[in-house]
């Protein structure tokens, strides 16, 4: 029963996945004959040679892996630096900070958007990726908050006697940090930088925004990006005759599959990472 | 004296203690400023003001409350899109964390290849973005065929209001992408699931608890807080989620050409746009909040009577010692006299 029920769900939750690889093999004869629902008649590639080159895969795809990758270091860092402070430390005004952070997770990044805009345009580094980086540098990254929460509730689950221990036999705070709590946070440490650089990847408002400047058009784009704006791209292209078919569903299906491709084999790698990561990191451990 | 220097000591520590706690938050605290706050005060004054940038410079211009007024008054757009908004996750939100708490309990049972189903119910997670799913949507792969949504939405129309008769139709036509959205919610539940005291089960097992009474008596009350967890987070994915239109709409009238929109009117957008948001995840707060169980209630009211005891035993205790001194003091002034004239006791 159980079994049917999760096979069921399974197969719904798998089924747009499913479209989009049958409908993406599809030549446009295929798309045409309604005899042909799932099962094409024959392998037709030139789909994703099209898409690939209408969104400059190769390019794209480094420039993506850059994006996430970069901004996902500072964050870890950073993250890692400011939740062991929470846990570890007692000061005044611990609570009204916590409390700070929970609402800039809650804060909907579109009212800090525009302000942020403008300084970015006036610190001159917008469309460049610095503007990814640098409020990662001071703790502000994407879904930031939640990472921190991660480390401060894995770094209070470190016994006090250990760094203690440290403490006594001459380690400073630096030393108890980097040589104790860093090695014993692995897990989490694996989940947040799983969880950062997927988020980064999937960015596409803010990439657009900010790393591309909306208004500045710099070459920053990852493949998120270059879906969003398959269409026109695609279309430019085909009026030039530089395409084998018009825009179709086929294409577009091609192309989203090709954008989601490099994430989808770091996850079939990387699964027993990911399915784990939140039982690792201790999120629950409340 | 050795007691003195041994606090001192242990101030000092702490002080420094204190500090390292500063020093590492430091980082964080600042970019909150920069990039959280300041931002926040300046939208805040910007949405005052038409907003026009010119080559000679940004140009204010105070509107007052026109920024309001043209967003309610002349744009329908955002109004409505922000009904269909609170009603979309008013209804949505419920069902994704039901909807992953159910497959949280089947995943959690013993099965077979449990492994293999948690690996396709966290798919969705690092595939879900904004445009690949503006595609999906687009192409009709996120429905199954079969569904017909819109007499659903008849049906419902007839005594519900529109806008929510539509957002529950939409669940229905929705209904995958729904689904995708629960990918991080399962794993919380898992997790957390995975930490209730199974000895509980099977003394309920024992006093003939079945396993209906199991979920409402044990497996519910542990999982509260994630429940309201798995809410939040829910509302907070879906607020900033590119599927949302609002969203796209303010960024749109950021740079917008037309004389009356620009950042000004951005502001005004996002600032209502924040309040709604703030407000929807308050309400679940409401809902959800800890209403702690009886055992909590009671052991906080002991903890109350215990400390009001010892305020009251404190006080005793300085009054005490007040009229000690009051005594001695009157003594030494010879204000007491005994019969005999000596002053003395």
């Amino acid at each position: 029963m159980v079994y049917a029920l999760l096979i069921c769900i399974g197969f719904v939750y798998l089924y747009p996945m499913l479209y989009m690889i049958s409908t993406s093999f599809m030549s446009r004869d295929d798309l045409l004959d309604t005899s042909v629902k799932w099962i094409p008649n024959h392998l037709y590639l030139q789909n994703y040679v099209d898409a690939a080159k209408s969104m400059d895969f190769l390019m794209s795809f480094l420039k993506g892996i850059l994006i996430a990758a970069l901004p996902t270091l500072c964050n870890v860092g950073i993250c890692m630096m400011v939740g062991y402070g929470f846990a570890r430390y007692d000061f005044k005004g611990k609570k009204i900070m916590m409390g700070l952070l929970i609402f800039t997770y809650i804060l909907p990044s579109q009212v800090t958007m525009i302000p942020t805009y403008v300084l970015y345009n006036n610190m001159g580094i917008l469309g460049t990726i610095f503007t990814f980086i640098i409020p990662a540098l001071f703790g502000n990254g994407l879904n930031a908050p939640i990472f921190i929460l991660i480390f401060y509730q894995f770094f209070r689950q470190i016994p006090k006697v250990l760094t203690e221990a440290a403490a006594i036999d001459g380690a400073g705070h630096f030393k108890t940090f980097f040589r104790i709590a860093v090695p014993s946070a692995i897990p989490a440490i694996v989940t947040v930088v799983l969880f950062s650089f997927v988020w980064y990847w999937n960015e596409s408002y803010l990439t657009e925004l900010y790393v591309q400047g909306l208004s500045a058009k710099s070459n920053w784009t990852n493949l998120v990006v270059q879906l969003k704006n398959f269409d026109s791209s695609f279309q430019t292209r085909a009026s030039v005759g530089d395409t084998a078919t018009s825009l179709n569903e086929s294409v577009r299906m091609a192309a989203t599959a090709i954008s989601i491709l490099p994430l989808l084999i770091m996850y079939l790698i990387l699964q027993k990472q990911f399915v784990e990561s939140i039982d690792r990191a201790g999120i629950t451990g409340e | 004296m050795a007691e003195k220097t041994k606090r001192k000591t242990k101030r000092s520590l702490e002080a420094r203690e204190a500090r390292m706690g500063y020093f590492f938050v430091l980082p964080w605290l600042i970019g909150v400023l920069l990039f959280v706050l300041i931002p926040l005060g300046q939208s805040f004054y910007y949405m005052w003001f038409n907003i026009r940038i010119t080559p000679l410079g940004t140009k204010f211009n105070p509107v007052g409350t026109g920024n309001f007024t043209q967003i309610w008054l002349e744009n329908p757009e955002f109004p409505q899109q922000l009904v269909t908004y609170i009603w979309q996750t008013i209804v949505e939100v419920p069902v994704i964390v039901v909807f992953a708490l159910i497959i949280a309990m089947m995943l959690n049972g013993k099965i077979k290849a449990k492994g293999f189903f948690r690996l396709i119910f966290f798919l969705p997670v690092i595939i879900v973005s904004g445009p690949v799913m503006n595609m999906l949507v687009s192409e009709g792969a996120s429905t199954i065929p079969v569904m017909n949504t819109q007499v659903v939405i008849n049906a419902l129309d007839t005594f519900l209001p529109y806008s929510m008769a539509q957002s529950i139709g939409d669940l229905f036509g929705n209904m995958i992408m729904i689904l995708w959205y629960s990918g991080v919610q399962i794993l919380i539940f898992l997790s957390a699931l995975q930490k209730v005291d199974p000895s509980l089960y099977e003394a309920a097992k024992m006093d003939g608890g079945s396993g209906w009474e199991c979920f409402w008596k044990i497996t519910l009350p542990t999982i509260k807080n994630f429940i309201l967890l798995n809410a939040v987070y829910t509302v907070i994915f879906m607020s900033g989620n590119e599927q949302n239109a609002l969203i796209e709409m303010i960024k749109n009238a950021m740079f917008s050409g037309t004389k009356e929109k620009g950042y000004g009117y951005a502001s005004a957008m996002a600032w209502m746009y924040a309040v709604v948001v703030t407000l929807i995840v308050l309400l679940f707060f409401l809902l959800l909040g800890s209403k702690k169980d009886v055992y909590d209630r009671i052991a906080a009211k002991r903890k109350r009577a215990l400390r009001k005891e010892e305020r009251l035993q404190k006080k005793v205790r300085r009054r005490n010692q007040r009229n000690v001194r009051k005594i001695e003091k009157a003594r030494q002034s010879h204000r007491y006299k005994t019969y005999d004239g000596k002053s003395d006791y």
